[in-house]
């Protein structure tokens, strides 16, 4: 009997009477990583990471508004000075650190592109978001901008090389020289507020890749996470209008 | 021609069992030498070619629709009956059996009925395998409620959408044989004609519907499973591509049509509000538990429902019949309804409809119970109309819904074609003049899960596999060739009158004539102006577009054709029968009370249409009908 | 009631697609949405004109065939309904419409408002089922299921494939019609044989057809007819990294091979 075959793209063998597993079926699943689902939850698990990290972050640098100590010395310059002495925890920290950033990196370019140039390869004449908020909208501009801050960041408050006043050590009074420049305080701001903007979605984003939701705990988790971006972003925002202010000098 | 319903010796109760054990057996290693074309992926289609390529067998699977799970079995609300009796409310098969030949007001095959009956057991167990998410008690066994009227809890059902969920299972039964590639799915495929050579159904012609392309597909055996006609009212609760099409070719290649003119109409759907209207949404009967049904007394009485007095307004089925009164059987609920908006009573645009008023039961259970039981309901009917039935009554109307009718098969479920079989809806067999509430889809599973699986193989075992026909077959290049001329005669007679206009109106003169109630004079006119209408069809019909592209006019021009035929047989048949039984109702034939009134003496048998050509009479063949388990007697809802 | 209608017109996959302006008078409130159009197209075949093709068969919300984009928003301004059951009493004299078709690389455009959807079948195949054949099933009560799982099963079960959460998800993502298959069947205790392969080889399969990564905006959850839910998406996630994690080759007997000689032939 000659009949014409069906379009069907899903291999599979017409012999066997009875269906058992075959090599051919294993081949039809995927890999972890080479997986949508795989590469969200890596920018999940690196997301949390960078989320920890940010949260201590910003618990040290609120130590700028302690007053400086009988001795003249500032907190903030004690507490660096510390964490220096542990040359393994700094340094396993910024490994930890360095391979979070280039996998969430990584992961979010590829999905990026997946999405946007393969995915969806016509636009629609009119669209009108109806759930997502702006910050999961714009997720894919708010992180290469903290991207691009970080490294500014890096060059100007941990190399220096970016600060003419740079004094290795004084982080004090590095923080102040900098933000009293109005155009660096400004810039720092917007960028927190970015930063803010990506936690906003991030945060309870990174528990969705991971599979965590329940009826009765997930609007907890949204309002949770919109309350600490904003904490956060606020935290951070307010050390360069404190200095510009002239409240911390 | 000779009807052999072949229904095997024995107790009714041993028929089944005799006839498996009888029947031949194809050797596993050869069934996959055995072409199987399934056309249809409702209930009925998508089980037997999930099944069918379950065994072994090659299977070409087509259907119009985009997917297979678009099929209209999907749609169905209420449930699914099987006598399981796990309520330990006095079910058994035999109950089962009984309720649905009597329900059918004898015009069912008995051996039919009681083998669906006894197969109902087993379809939910394999739907619950298939992961069928069916209502559950808190310990963790299966739900059931009573449904349209029954007196036992025997309708096993997932929300309201269990039509949706037993497709599903049978859908992803399907899928996971084309992945396995012992299927082979054609989705917007219609098939526009049977092939048959030397006597026997060898194939399809279809359309590919995306490319136009017209194609042959070859086989050893056929089954349609492609539904019923009730689009051939136009406005029905059927899907707006349902069609007759499939069937009307195997009956105009031979197969036997039998009581066309038993069309069940619904009593609890959303009237119509105006000449655009393209279907009708069927409300659940469940309603009716509730609900009260009343027309104004006054006719013309065009007041809003709150200005009418209690005093004024006629609660006529409570008044007519005392003793079910708003829980009627459908087809004297529906009858009622016409009779008084007949009258000049009816309420809504257009006066087509009657009030189902829930103001008392909210008065005493409260709007929050009320709420729980019929929420979903209440929501659509606002969805659709716009008016609040908690505020408002509702507005409703009976619609064509199901047609008992379709092709005769005998016990193995072949027409009168040999390897032609029938499924589902599309055949006549279970449920005789009028059926059941959730039996439709146990009828359908029943089919295609378990009695073509063994009936086909015993058919594709007396012959021969590998014949050699292919769809180059000279049969198949003139069946080709035929439905290329007629596609290409459609489209070339460029009239005045679009396919919708004509559809409209001869569902129009199908539901004045040969709707709920008919008469002589009535189905004499109407077969008159159908015959009228196809022959202005043919010649002022107009259809845009090209044939080998999408061409939805295209597409319904065919299946309006078909219609205009059908249509035709449908009022033939009805005119012949003169009796009342079941949805058939004819004026003539009714009790001083109103009540139909059946003539076994000359009728209680099936009536098989046979096509004797384009220009004469079909012919009327008769299998004669015996009840030797149910008595023959007269059905009273008083 | 008269509206203003931009459509896009496209004459079959091949060949660019327009956006075109029709003005429909006599719309009636009562209309739905496909009943408006069916108006429409009766008024283009009177001009000799193609009538606009869209999918459409039960005109009452379940069997998933009709939808496409209006003003942007996929089904419709009205939440839990597909353009069927929409009536023109939600819209205002003399309105601009803008309809468009579902737009994802996975849903090829057939023609003016119709894509094909067949890659959603081809998830279900993957993998979107229980692997039981006719007939060996075991008594349906031999089993008890948890009434709140059979619940939970049952939202997730009552997708009807429509495709609109990849139509409005920025990505074209089709993780919501595929979880919702991967939540129903691991909700039920029938579906637990398979549940780890189930989950790895329809996600490949969705990938496979090119839909987009989930980026948990909830746009699909917004525009599903039927109120699934995103919960679902995470659920799949779940069954998902574990399953890929816990995986082993599905060699049949490989195990055995090791004791085979080495010098068999």
């Amino acid at each position: 009997m000659q009949r014409r075959k069906a379009d069907f793209p899903i291999e599979g063998a017409k012999s066997a009477l009875t269906s058992v597993a075959t090599t051919e079926e294993a081949k039809q699943t995927v890999g972890f990583y080479r997986s949508v689902v795989g590469k969200k939850v890596v920018m999940a698990v690196t997301g949390f990471i960078l989320f920890v990290f940010i949260v201590f972050h910003l618990a040290a640098n609120l130590l700028i508004y302690f007053p400086p100590e009988a001795n003249g010395t500032r907190l903030l310059n004690d507490y660096a000075a510390h964490l220096r002495a542990l040359p393994a925890l700094l340094w396993g920290a910024r490994v930890l650190l360095l391979v979070a950033v280039i996998l969430h990196i990584v992961a979010a370019w590829q999905l990026t592109v997946l999405n946007k140039l393969e995915a969806r390869t016509t636009g629609y004449v009119k669209y009108t978001p109806i759930a997502s908020s702006y910050a999961s909208r714009t997720m894919v501009w708010s992180g290469p901008i903290i991207f691009f801050y970080v490294i500014y960041h890096l060059l100007d408050l941990t190399f220096g090389t970016l600060n003419p006043s740079f004094q290795s050590g004084n982080v004090f009074h590095n923080v102040v020289a900098d933000f009293e420049h109005p155009g660096v305080a400004i810039f720092y701001i917007f960028a927190n507020a970015c930063l803010a903007f990506h936690l906003y979605h991030g945060i309870w984003s990174m528990c969705q890749s991971v599979g965590l939701a329940h009826p009765r705990y997930t609007p907890m988790l949204k309002k949770a996470s919109v309350a600490l971006a904003i904490a956060i972003g606020a935290g951070f925002c307010s050390i360069p209008l404190a200095v510009m202010t002239g409240l911390v000098r | 021609m000779k009807l052999d319903a072949r229904i095997p010796s024995g107790p009714i109760e041993q028929k089944w069992d005799r006839a498996k054990f009888e029947m031949k057996l194809v050797n596993p290693a050869n069934k996959r030498k055995y072409g199987v074309i399934v056309v249809g992926t409702g209930l009925a289609g998508a089980s037997a070619a999930a099944s069918l390529g379950e065994l072994g067998y090659d299977v070409d699977a087509f259907c119009y629709q985009d997917s297979p799970r678009r099929a209209h079995s999907i749609a169905a609300q209420g449930g699914i009956n099987a006598a399981k009796n796990y309520p330990n409310d006095g079910d058994s098969v035999f109950r089962l059996f009984y309720d649905t030949v009597k329900g059918g007001d004898f015009r069912s095959r008995e051996a039919n009925v009681y083998r669906l009956a006894q197969l109902s057991a087993n379809i939910i167990d394999q739907c619950v395998a298939q992961g069928v998410p069916f209502a559950r008690e808190y310990g963790g066994l299966l739900a059931n409620r009573s449904f349209g009227g029954a007196q036992v809890s025997r309708t096993f059902y997932a929300r309201g959408q269990t039509g949706q969920q037993l497709l599903l299972g049978a859908y992803q039964a399907l899928e996971r044989q084309v992945k396995d590639g012992r299927v082979r799915m054609f989705p917007r495929h219609e098939m526009l004609e049977l092939v048959v050579i030397e006597g026997r159904a060898r194939g399809i012609v279809t359309r590919d519907l995306v490319s136009g392309e017209i194609e042959g597909h070859a086989a050893d055996a056929v089954i349609l499973a492609t539904g019923g006609y009730g689009n051939v009212f136009y406005l029905s609760t059927n899907a707006k591509g349902c069609n007759t099409t499939a069937t009307w070719r195997a009956y105009k290649k031979g197969a036997a049509f039998a009581n066309p003119c038993f069309t069940q109409i619904h009593p609890t759907c959303i009237p119509v509000s105006g000449e655009y209207q393209s279907k009708l949404t069927l409300m659940s009967e469940s309603l009716r538990n509730d609900g009260r049904i009343w027309v104004p007394k006054q006719r013309g009485d065009t007041r809003p429902p709150h200005q009418i007095s209690e005093d004024e307004r006629d609660y006529y089925l409570e008044r007519i019949y005392p003793a079910f009164g708003n829980l009627s059987p459908r087809d004297i609920a529906s009858r009622a309804a016409k009779r008084v908006c007949d009258e000049g009573r009816g309420v809504g645009p257009g006066g087509r409809g009657v009030y189902l008023d829930f103001a008392d039961v909210i008065r005493r259970l409260g709007r929050t119970t009320i709420t729980e039981r019929y929420g979903n309901l209440f929501e659509m009917y606002e969805r659709i109309t716009g008016e609040d039935p908690y505020a408002v009554p509702m507005r409703i109307f009976p619609a064509a819904h199901y047609t008992m009718g379709g092709l005769w098969v005998d016990y193995h479920l072949m027409s009168t074609l040999p390897g032609l079989f029938v499924l589902g809806e599309a055949n006549f067999s279970d449920h005789g003049a009028n059926r059941l509430g959730a039996s439709a889809l146990m009828q359908g599973l029943a089919d295609g899960y378990f009695v073509i699986s063994y009936t086909l193989g015993h058919f594709l075992a007396g012959g021969k596999a590998g014949d050699g026909v292919t769809a180059d077959h000279p049969e198949f290049r003139s069946a080709r060739r035929g439905v290329e001329d007629r596609l290409q005669r459609l489209l070339s007679l460029q009239g005045n009158r679009s396919v919708d206009s004509f559809h409209r109106e001869l569902g129009h003169w199908m539901w004045e004539d040969c709707g709920m109630a008919r008469n002589r004079q009535g189905l004499e006119s109407a077969l008159e102006k159908i015959r009228a209408l196809r022959e202005a069809y043919w010649k002022s019909v107009k259809v845009t577009g090209e044939e080998q592209a999408i061409n939805q006019a295209l597409e319904k021009a065919g299946r309006v054709a078909d219609f205009l035929e059908l249509g035709e047989l449908i009022c033939r048949d009805a005119l012949e029968r003169e009796e009342s039984c079941g949805a058939h109702f004819r004026e003539e034939y009714q009790t001083t009370e109103g009540e139909a009134l059946r003539n076994d003496q000359k009728f209680a048998h099936v009536a098989a249409w046979e096509y004797a050509g384009e220009n004469a009479p079909p012919i009327r063949n008769v299998e004669a009908l015996e009840f030797e388990y149910v008595h023959l007697a007269q059905r009273s809802y008083k | 009631m008269k509206l203003i209608l931009h459509i896009w017109r496209q004459k079959s996959r091949e060949s660019p697609g327009k956006m075109a302006r029709y003005e429909v008078s006599n719309v009636n409130e009562h209309m739905s949405f496909l009943e408006m159009l069916d108006v429409l197209n009766e008024e283009l075949i009177a001009r000799n004109e193609d009538p606009v093709a869209f999918d459409h068969d039960c005109r009452e919300g379940i069997c998933g065939s009709c939808g496409f984009m209006i003003n942007g928003v996929a089904h419709g301004p009205q939440r839990g309904t597909t353009v069927c059951q929409l009536h023109m009493r939600h819209f205002k004299e003399g309105q601009a419409l803008w309809l468009e078709p579902w737009r994802a690389k996975a849903f090829p455009v057939l023609k003016d408002l119709m894509v094909d959807r067949s890659a959603f079948d081809r998830i279900i195949a993957a993998g979107g089922y229980i692997s039981v054949n006719t007939g060996g099933a075991p008594e349906a009560n031999a089993l008890p299921v948890d009434k709140q799982k059979a619940d939970l099963a049952m939202d997730a079960a009552q997708c009807i494939g429509c495709g609109a959460c990849v139509a409005a998800c920025p990505n074209a993502s089709a993780a919501l019609f595929t979880s919702a298959k991967i939540s129903h069947l691991a909700h039920m205790p029938q579906g637990q044989p398979e549940r780890r392969r189930r989950a790895l080889s329809m996600v490949a399969r969705m990938q496979a057809e090119l839909f987009g990564a989930c980026t948990n905006h909830g746009e699909c959850e917004a525009v599903c007819p039927k109120g699934i839910e995103l919960e679902n998406i995470a659920r799949m996630n779940r069954e998902f990294t574990k399953a890929a994690w816990a995986r082993r080759d599905e060699v049949a007997g490989s195990g055995r091979r090791r004791l085979l000689p080495r010098s068999f032939p």
